[in-house]
């Protein structure tokens, strides 16, 4: 069974024809428990692609399928009708989502933050979601920091904080947007160590980095992006260590 | 291996650093600001002469003020004026709210209705809408849900519902909502994109993320506004004699000041009470700053683990 099925994936930003192209057709498939690793330059579409699969952003063509349920949409004689607003929130539940900026609620403790999901959406008692906060803080390595504002943590506890976050929806699936790209260089590790122990548990996962070496290590499925389109992808070690496209080769030239 | 700087003459004792070294803390005298204390004589002199200058001159007053500060009908305008007050602001509130989420909506008809209701409350005068609301019952006087073009379902005479009062609060009420509208609206853009994503990420719905997420963080932003707008209110209720409404503090005084001819003292009575309902509203504000303001306005200790 695939978690996650990308089927010719178009997004325009503004009026489709003349707007920015941002998506030309995307087609990926993510297995269960498979680690898919988008890499590519700026603009090359990866955040966005990502940005599709939990309905951050519509699409503009295509179809995006969680465990074989079409997101977003009732298809119908061949037209599609939006789904009402509390339907596409249910269906975010699928995926945990963890943002370039963290994105943490400043108002709340580390703690509030991850009980905020299972409280508000899922109806978890008070209780029951503050044991499974301490637990999942426990999990990434921040035991002891749950009073603990955002503004008071690193951005890699803050990170880390976030990761935490997502997981306590327990999403089949979890996406990173660049989760470390706004980190300090020595930040970076902590972070990846709790994203590796994510991949090793079997999480379905989508990331978008620009760390080569992660995500040659963590991925199952790595691919290329380049100007919207899907340039390569395949295993890691033999598209980085034998591109087949020069778009690729010229990229990994620049950045290995 | 310990290091310590000498400072010379009364060095603070060492204390305990984090490696287990001792650490002398830098000695710091405080500067000296004879310019302050001079400032200080200056001003309370000053102070001085006006007090004297106040308290000596007859044309004040003094005892007619002191006589009238507690007198009956002050004190009911005191209540009716913090009533006013009250249901006016929670009035304008509850429309604003409504308003910020109307215009933030994808309903075009909802975001036209929304920014129709700002056009023209803010663009009237606020004594003609309550010269409007008194006269609401004459030029409507009575209130009916009726079928269209048919007979009446439900009635009922306008005066029993559009009371002085009631055409008091309504008409401070719905003249604050919109700009109330705006100071929210303000609170509530400024708030990062980001935040409402990593809620719509976990699942919330709109709503959820309105009340949780998006009101705590624009309460913030919003207090302060919010609170020059009520201190503006507590005052802007003195134009209630247009509707008119003849309970609150400024009719009450000056109805006091008409018949014993003598307006200063009573003009002072109604600042006293003014001024001290406005003191209380601002501690009220800083409880309130200081409860929103949680995980904002707290010394970021970063990185500590």
């Amino acid at each position: 069974m695939n978690a996650v099925v990308l089927q010719g994936i178009h997004k325009f930003y503004g009026p489709s024809g003349t707007g920015v192209h941002a998506l030309r057709g995307i087609d990926l498939t993510i297995a269960k428990g498979e680690v898919c690793v988008a890499i590519g330059p700026s603009g090359s579409g990866k955040s966005t692609l990502l940005r599709c699969i939990n309905q951050l952003e519509t699409v503009s063509a295509g179809r995006v399928y969680l465990d074989g349920e079409l997101q977003g949409y009732t298809e119908r004689e061949g037209r599609f009708h939006p789904l009402p607003p509390a339907k596409v929130a249910a269906q975010r539940r699928r995926t945990g989502m963890v943002f370039q900026r963290f994105n943490l609620f400043p108002h709340m403790t580390a703690a509030q933050n991850i009980m905020e999901g299972p409280v508000q959406v899922k109806g978890l008692r008070r209780s029951e979601a503050r044991e499974m906060a301490l637990a999942l803080l426990a999990r990434v390595g921040l035991q002891g920091l749950h009073d603990r504002y955002p503004n008071q943590l690193s951005g890699g506890q803050q990170q880390r904080v976030a990761i935490a976050r997502a997981l306590a929806m327990e999403p089949g699936v979890m996406l990173f947007d660049e989760p470390t790209s706004a980190l300090d260089p020595e930040l970076v590790g902590e972070v990846l160590d709790v994203i590796k122990d994510l991949a090793r548990s079997g999480m379905t996962m989508m990331l978008v980095t620009h760390e080569i070496g992660f995500a040659r290590e963590v991925a199952d499925h790595l691919v290329f992006m380049d100007q919207g389109t899907l340039v390569e992808s395949g295993p890691p070690r033999e598209l980085l260590a034998n591109p087949q496209n020069p778009r690729t080769r010229a990229f990994l030239s620049k950045v290995l | 291996m310990t290091k310590t700087n000498d400072p010379g003459g009364g060095a603070s004792p060492p204390v305990a650093g984090e490696a287990g070294g001792a650490v002398t803390l830098n000695v710091i005298v405080p500067p000296r600001h004879p310019g302050r204390w001079l400032a200080v004589v200056i001003l309370a002199l000053l102070a001085l002469q006006m007090a004297q200058a106040l308290a000596v001159n007859e044309n004040f007053h003094w005892g007619v003020f002191w006589k009238h500060l507690f007198h009956p009908h002050v004190l009911r305008g005191v209540m009716w004026t913090l009533i006013l007050t009250v249901a006016a602001m929670a009035v304008a509130m509850f429309v604003a709210i409504s308003l910020v989420v109307m215009r933030d909506s994808d309903n075009p008809i909802l975001r036209g209705l929304a920014w129709g209701w700002i056009w023209f409350f803010r663009g009237t005068p606020i004594y003609t809408q309550l010269l409007f609301w008194g006269l609401f019952a004459v030029l409507f006087p009575r209130l009916s849900l009726n079928l269209p073009f048919g007979p009446e379902i439900i009635g009922v005479e306008t005066k029993w519902i559009v009371t002085p009062a009631m055409a008091a609060v309504l008409g401070l009420g719905f003249n604050e909502s919109a700009y109330l509208t705006e100071i929210f609206r303000a609170g509530f853009k400024a708030i990062d994109r980001g935040q409402t994503e990593a809620a719509e990420a976990l699942g919330m719905t709109r709503t959820r993320i309105w009340l949780r997420i998006l009101m705590p963080q624009a309460m913030r932003t919003i207090i302060p506004p919010t609170g020059n707008e009520t201190i503006g209110m507590l005052k802007m209720t003195s134009l209630v004699l247009a509707v008119p409404f003849t309970l609150d503090l400024m009719f009450a005084t000056n109805a006091i000041a008409n018949r014993i001819f003598l307006p200063i003292p009573l003009l002072m009575v109604a600042a006293f009470w003014y001024l001290a309902i406005t003191s209380v509203l601002m501690v009220g504000q800083f409880w309130l700053e200081r409860h929103f303001g949680r995980g904002h306005d707290l010394p970021a200790t970063r990185g500590l683990s």
